[in-house]
């Protein structure tokens, strides 16, 4: 982990009309790290994501990828990113492979088949990658949606609310991935609502609240805000989420 | 503008024409409307139709392949909203890709999707009778005029096609584009119409583009009209182009 940062903003605000959506947003990710930002609905996460995607421009404030400037440097900051939006992001028309293609050409890269070949295989989509996107399912759409964006082997991930809508399986295959991203290296941004999948993945979590950074560190940072834990016993109940993962199982390939 | 321009172009064109592959029946629907209404022209309206000497289906045609370009270009505006709403859109702006490739794709196919379309307009035509002495050149400005126009048009489902909120807005803006037509010297002379609307009905661009295709095929002088159509496209192209281009800065900050 190197001490300068892969995503910084400084300042950034951004209205829509009279309605402001991000007040002064300041944020530091260190390289290498996984960040989860935090927030209910509409606080402005993905206004933000946006941004640093260089799809829509701050009114204000600073804000840089792997050392560009998202205003001055947009493409600089394209060659080091992958977003994957909200709603996976896929060609229906085409098939889970010619989809992976697509992007490996439009990466310029050398081996677009054996790329997208790779990613099938280690998706768990190798049977279905001869088949439309039409006919897979939500857990499969955001496997190949998030296998796309990792083509080029981008070192800043942003991930907006990349579990939104998934079943329990699909979810924890994509916390599966994110966890192996961390362990190569990648900087990935990750938006969520969900608290418990910020504490499964993330190194640091910020809090975004009416348009700033409440605050901004590791869950153990976080948990000292409060007053000092208690001991308490509670009978431990499997979760409904416990039952149906034992009972349907974790085979998540297949789905 | 950057040295992958071109590469990225071809390669996002690669992929809207297999789009067109898989479902050919927007090519075919494209089609039906100007066939069903060259059909009807011929067969049903036509013995009733005073358009001079010669058969109506000649003088009808070049107003047909108007309203076939009219209609393809929908579907321009709809593959580019299904882009646009489905998100990969954001995740090619998003991409290191040239900027002028994304949209000169959907442009490219069009013009592709509506020659295929107009070939196929212009087969049933000479299966009901069309016949033409044109000679290469003929045809070579025939296709320059429409092409150009197709272009002009297809600029202009661009705006649509980022901006719509809903399928039914896409595929609504398309209407009138096919109607003008019907108030042009497409399907009947202007002289029997009433003032003011003879007035408009020579005076906009669909008259004079007729105008000139007609006069290609009949391998008549083409005069004037041939300029004014070359005009009315280029300046509808331009104008287009500047808005579209307007509307999609603004899409992608």
């Amino acid at each position: 982990m190197t001490t300068t940062p892969a995503l910084e903003t400084v300042g950034i605000t951004k209205s829509y009309g009279s309605h402001s959506v991000l007040r002064g947003v300041d944020l530091a990710v260190p390289a290498g790290s996984v960040v989860a930002l935090l927030g209910s609905n509409g606080a402005g996460k993905t206004t933000l994501v946006r941004i640093l995607s260089t799809l829509l421009r701050a009114d204000g404030g600073t804000a840089s990828v792997n050392g560009h400037d998202v205003a001055t440097q947009p493409g600089a900051v394209r060659e080091s990113i992958s977003l994957t939006g909200q709603f996976a992001a896929v060609d229906e028309v085409l098939t889970g492979r010619e989809n992976l293609v697509l992007v490996a050409q439009l990466r310029h890269l050398e081996d677009p088949g054996g790329t997208a070949d790779g990613l099938l295989a280690r998706f768990g989509l190798s049977d279905a990658g001869s088949r439309r996107v039409a006919t897979y399912s939500g857990g499969m759409r955001r496997r190949l949606d998030i296998a796309m964006s990792l083509i080029g082997d981008p070192p800043v991930l942003f991930l907006d609310e990349p579990t939104t809508g998934l079943d329990p399986q699909s979810r924890i295959e994509v916390w599966r991935t994110v966890r192996e991203l961390a362990g190569r290296g990648t900087t990935v941004l990750l938006t969520t609502q969900y608290l418990d999948e910020a504490e499964q993945l993330a190194d640091r979590i910020a809090i975004l609240h009416e348009g700033r950074i409440l605050t901004d560190g590791t869950l153990a940072e976080l948990k000292q805000l409060l007053p000092p834990s208690r001991v308490e016993y509670v009978e431990k109940q499997p979760t409904l989420e416990d039952v149906f993962l034992a009972l349907v199982g974790h085979d998540t390939t297949a789905t | 503008m950057n040295s992958y321009a071109f590469r990225d172009t071809f390669v996002l064109v690669k992929r809207s024409l297999r789009h067109i592959l898989r479902s050919p029946d927007t090519i075919i629907t494209t089609a039906v409307t100007p066939i069903t209404m060259l059909l009807l022209f011929v067969y049903v309206f036509g013995g009733a139709i005073d358009a001079g000497d010669g058969d109506y289906v000649d003088y009808l045609l070049p107003g047909i392949l108007i309203v076939t370009v009219a209609s393809g270009i929908a579907y321009t505006a709809f593959r580019l909203f299904t882009d646009v709403s489905g998100g990969l859109f954001e995740r090619f702006a998003s991409m290191p890709i040239a900027r002028a490739a994304v949209l000169w794709s959907h442009v490219l196919t069009s013009v592709v999707a509506n020659l295929v379309s107009l070939a196929l307009v212009i087969l049933v035509a000479v299966a009901m009778g069309f016949r033409t002495g044109a000679g290469v050149l003929a045809w070579l400005a025939a296709v320059a005029i429409l092409v150009l126009f197709t272009l002009a048009l297809t600029w202009l489902a661009v705006i649509p096609g980022l901006t719509a909120t809903s399928m039914d807005g896409v595929s609504g803006f398309s209407y009138p584009l096919i109607f003008l037509p019907f108030v042009s010297s497409a399907f009947v002379p202007t002289s029997g119409m009433p003032g003011p609307v003879r007035w408009f009905a020579e005076h906009q661009p669909v008259t004079s583009i007729v105008n000139t295709i007609r006069g290609l095929y009949a391998q008549e002088p083409v005069g004037n009209d041939g300029w004014i159509a070359v005009a009315w496209c280029l300046a509808l192209l331009v104008a287009a182009y500047v808005l579209a281009m307007r509307v999609y800065r603004g899409k992608i900050a």
